[in-house]
């Protein structure tokens, strides 16, 4: 059986080759939908090749734990609504972190070093007896090298913070966390709980492996990813979700370092540099540094003076609006968060098929941060069928903005808010804006007039050329379909 | 076990192709393609499996159970969420090119 593992080594190399090519091809929207495929091949060879592995015991809970996980995930995955798309991404991504952690757990925990090191009776945490005992029992295990056991326990400790951080994250965007969580001296808090943590690694890193030690350690990295998340706002959840499929990806790395799998090492390194660059360019999108994000506390200083916008919202009906843009020759459809809370893109997709037949011409005007991913909007039009040729990026569209009759602006509001360039004191100040307020009309569609989800006024909604037309996303394109359609009977 | 070097050189390589990957994608990908890189370091489960393959005291096992649980998750998870977005994706009939 010698060549065994051999072929197990061939099939990680299979896969690792499939990832790369798979995630390539992922970057094109031609050959995207094949992309996840082949990484799908690629993650089943390498799976059923560890099973072969020779010196494997436990194949039966190996087995059950892999049926049961991999049957909840694809049932919940099935069933989720397109919008709660990115709180699925960040809850899978916490769960792969929690691995990294667990397998990191699992390495330390059978390399403590057993009656060598007595642990003081000061010691704040006590192991239990129980694993002490069965401990004893076991017979002693190759130790692992400096590199690999300093990488475990980095591995390990970003993992932990990737889980519970990414845990935070899904809970907000689900809704079950609506306030940030903010308390005086915060930061200071935070930095101590990080130190403590990275400490507590040193001393697991430097040969100190003692389950107390190694208890402590966990609890306070997984702390430290919570603290770290509660007080950033809802709308940097992408940056931060992005960041934790970085940290995770590393995180993989390093176990994979430690376990002597390279499939591992690759693919997670790969996604490690891949999840780094892609929140930089989110982070570039909303004019912020990743600092920013993570510790600026948004909306922090706005609790000073309230900005006051002369003048009124002017309201539309539904009609006029309908028929405001048959009659206009340029008509782009600005979408953000609400239209996808309200489901509305079926809707507002059928009522610029209407106006196109017509001869109107249509565009989709995408910000790179518009919803809760960038790209958040794209994969909803996609969803309706928008071909992807009628939807344009932000630096493409702004130019057109002046020759355009009539923005449609359903359910977006800090991206097209003009204070961005305007006001120094917002706190949006600075952040790339689709330009629509240089359109000759806008009409914005909205619930009602309080402020959007970063809590910030919006002067769009006060300009002279700016119509409000009040209404749930999908009811609003409803009536503006059937307006539209009463027009040519 | 690899050698320490080696390893080095697989990091350095693996994190450029990581970089050159992402570095030219258009917008509209980058929610699909962060759902993809999320599918892909579900290979952790393998290592979990390899950890539970490995533990003997019924502590390990717990947590070798919990890492392979999870990491399941994630590589099932990952799997069907991309490829719900992917499925979305179809090209006009009018003009097939990328657009950045």
């Amino acid at each position: 059986m010698s060549w065994l593992p051999t072929l197990v080594q061939a099939c990680y190399f299979l896969a690792a080759l499939l990832f790369i090519l798979g995630l390539k091809r992922m970057s094109s929207p031609r050959t995207a939908r094949g992309g996840i495929v082949w990484a799908g091949v690629g993650m089943l060879v390498a799976v059923l090749a560890t099973f072969a592995l020779p010196d494997m015991q436990n194949r039966g809970l190996i087995l059950a734990a892999v049926l049961i996980g991999v049957a909840a995930a694809w049932w919940s995955g099935r069933r989720v609504a397109m919008t709660a798309m990115p709180q699925m991404v960040a809850l899978y991504n916490g769960m792969g972190g929690g691995a990294a952690a667990g397998i990191g757990a699992a390495e330390l925990v059978a390399h403590v070093q057993r009656a060598t090191v007595a642990v003081p009776d000061t010691y704040p945490l006590r192991p239990e007896n129980w694993v002490t005992e069965a401990l004893h029992q076991v017979p002693a295990v190759a130790p692992l090298s400096p590199v690999a056991l300093g990488l475990g326990v980095l591995g390990a400790l970003i993992g932990a913070v990737s889980f519970s951080g990414s845990l935070v994250a899904f809970a907000k965007l689900q809704g079950w966390m609506d306030r940030r969580f903010v308390f005086p001296g915060q930061r200071v808090v935070n930095l101590l709980v990080l130190l403590l943590a990275v400490v507590h690694g040193v001393m697991l890193a430097a040969g100190h492996l003692e389950l107390p030690v190694i208890l402590a350690f966990f609890v306070l990295s997984l702390l430290f990813g919570l603290l770290m998340t509660l007080p950033i706002g809802g709308a940097d959840m992408p940056v931060v979700i992005s960041l934790y499929n970085a940290f995770t990806g590393l995180a993989v790395a390093f176990e994979g370092y430690v376990l002597g799998n390279e499939a591992m090492i690759i693919a997670g390194m790969v996604v490690g540099a891949a999840g780094t660059l892609l929140t930089q360019l989110m982070a570039k999108a909303m004019n912020r540094s990743l600092g920013n994000v993570l510790f600026g506390s948004f909306g922090a200083a706005a609790g000073g003076a309230a900005q006051e916008i002369a003048g009124a919202q002017k309201p539309i009906e539904a009609a006029d609006a309908a028929v405001m843009m048959a009659y206009a020759e340029r008509v782009a459809i600005v979408p953000g968060y609400g239209m996808a809370v309200a489901q509305a893109q079926h809707k507002v997709w059928e009522f610029a098929k209407l106006l196109i037949e017509r001869g109107v011409k249509v565009k989709f005007a995408i910000h790179p941060v518009a919803g809760r991913m960038p790209g958040h909007m794209n994969v909803l039009l996609a969803e309706a069928g928008v071909p992807y040729d009628l939807i344009e990026d932000m630096d493409d569209i702004n130019p057109e903005f002046p020759n355009t009759d009539v923005v449609l602006v359903i359910g977006a509001n800090d991206v097209v808010n003009p204070m961005a360039k305007t006001d120094p004191t917002s706190p949006i100040y600075g952040m790339p804006i689709l330009d629509v307020a240089a359109a000759k009309h806008v009409i914005v569609v909205k619930r009602g007039k309080g402020t959007g989800f970063a809590g910030i006024e919006n002067a769009l909604f006060y300009a002279d050329n700016t119509r409000m037309l009040y209404g749930d996303g999908q009811a609003a394109a409803g009536q503006l379909v059937s307006e539209l359609k009463a027009l040519d009977s | 076990m690899i050698d320490g070097f080696v390893a080095l050189y697989i990091f350095m390589l693996a994190a450029f192709t990581g970089h050159e990957i992402i570095a030219r994608v258009p917008v509209i990908l980058h929610t699909p393609l962060m759902s993809g890189s999320n599918f892909v370091h579900g290979i952790v489960l393998v290592g979990a499996m390899i950890a539970l393959g490995h533990a003997s005291t019924p502590f390990e096992i717990g947590l070798g159970f919990v890492a392979v649980l999870l990491g399941a998750g994630n590589a099932a998870g990952g799997y069907v969420v991309t490829e719900r977005m992917l499925e979305m994706f179809k090209p006009s009939a009018g003009k097939p090119g990328d657009k950045a």
